[in-house]
């Protein structure tokens, strides 16, 4: 194990899902930024999404569990700031499982996870978290959330 | 206390406070929206103090990063005066996180050019959201001022209750100099011309009448302050006092 095995880690860490979005995971949320193995223990770089998203708390606990459940012991958490997390390291992949979910995902244009309707308009640049705005499609005239550009 | 523990320190305090201000206003703003808005608002305020209290934290290493939160007394906090105003009504609040909301665009700007690393990096994470604050301040200083009769009139009178505190957040005292010199700091009095520029647009659109300069209060840097931080202070710090180290 002098190398360590940083591929089963990864791995391992995108089985852990976002507390608010369940239907991605931390790895697919851009929050993970290295996992590096040295002098026989895995340092995992974490960045946080928005500077006091309550959420980073609850998903390190979940990564702490599911490293131990797993019998990785010999790691350490570490928050980093540089880069800052942006919207651009999300995969087409996860924006689409945002999508289905009901979450219209990060774009110039705003699109209605619903009806796909271009035709919409904001509501509050506020949602019930950090990273999303609230948005009503103006043709099927549901309101759905819209995963901010950041 | 070394000199950018101090320039740390007080740029975290700033974040608190008014993050304290604004977490006052949920569930008793005007819509449900609002309400959301404000809360948000207020997280990342509490979310850039962290950044900069754990970065003061492991500089100084002696105290936590909830300890210089919690365990510090009025005069040892060195926030902006502005932040700690009252809430008052909806137009009062929206007036004082304006202007201080264009200050932070402008202050962040800069620190994120800054020699220090950590410092460059939470600024650019700050400016992130900052950006949201103001445009959302700023939306909201448009609709009040040229709202009702009765909008624009209360409005204007926060303009000139608050005015006052807006000279200090440009100081720029020998410890500022000094960081400034070695490319750590802002030049804080730099800043005002473009602060002045964006400030006069909105109240511009906002049909407000930018108030005279007269008295200007000052004093935050040193830990002097006004009658309101006392009263943040005993609410925000209670249970740290009353239950030290208690944990959720």
């Amino acid at each position: 194990m002098q190398s360590g095995n940083t591929k089963f880690i990864w791995e391992l860490l995108n089985t852990v899902p976002d507390p608010e979005i369940p239907v991605i995971s931390v790895v697919e949320l851009g929050v993970i930024r290295e996992v590096k193995f040295e002098d026989n223990s895995y340092t995992i770089s974490i960045t946080p999404t928005y500077s006091g998203c309550p959420a980073v708390k609850t998903f390190m606990d979940d990564i702490k569990s599911c490293l131990l459940e797993n019998s990785i012991e010999n790691f350490e958490l570490k928050i980093v700031y540089a880069p800052a997390w942006t919207t651009e390291w999300m995969t087409d992949e996860t924006k689409e499982k945002l999508r289905k979910y009901g979450i219209a995902p990060p774009s110039n244009i705003v699109i209605c996870p619903q009806c796909n309707s271009k035709n919409t308009t904001l509501i509050s640049e506020f949602g019930a978290t950090a990273c999303k705005s609230l948005f009503k499609c103006v043709d099927c005239l549901e309101p759905f959330e819209f995963f901010k550009c950041i | 206390m070394s000199s950018l523990f101090t320039y740390t320190l007080r740029i975290a305090d700033s974040s608190l406070i008014l993050g304290q201000r604004m977490s006052e206003w949920c569930s008793k703003s005007p819509t449900l929206e609002e309400d959301i808005a404000m809360s948000n608002i207020s997280l990342d305020m509490f979310g850039q103090a962290n950044g900069f209290y754990q970065y003061a934290a492991q500089l100084d290493g002696l105290k936590s990063a909830d300890e210089l939160a919690f365990r510090r007394n009025e005069r040892e906090f060195f926030n902006h005066q502005l932040v700690e105003q009252e809430n008052g009504n909806f137009g009062n609040s929206i007036v004082r996180n304006f202007l201080h909301d264009t200050f932070n665009f402008l202050f962040y700007t800069q620190l994120a050019n800054s020699k220090d690393e950590t410092l460059s990096a939470l600024a650019i994470k700050s400016l992130k959201e900052v950006k949201y604050h103001l445009r959302h301040s700023s939306n909201w200083l448009v609709r009040l001022g040229d709202g009702t009769e009765e909008s624009n009139a209360k409005t204007q009178v926060a303009l000139n209750e608050l005015w006052m505190y807006t000279d200090e957040i440009f100081e720029m005292d020998a410890l500022d100099t000094e960081l400034f010199n070695e490319g750590i700091a802002v030049d804080n009095s730099a800043l005002k011309s473009d602060w002045d520029t964006m400030v006069n647009n909105t109240l511009e659109k906002a049909k407000l009448t930018r108030p005279e300069d007269e008295y200007m209060a000052t004093g935050g840097k040193k830990g002097l302050h006004t009658e309101y931080l006392g009263f943040i202070l005993s609410e925000m710090q209670y249970l740290q006092r009353a239950y030290p180290n208690a944990k959720w």
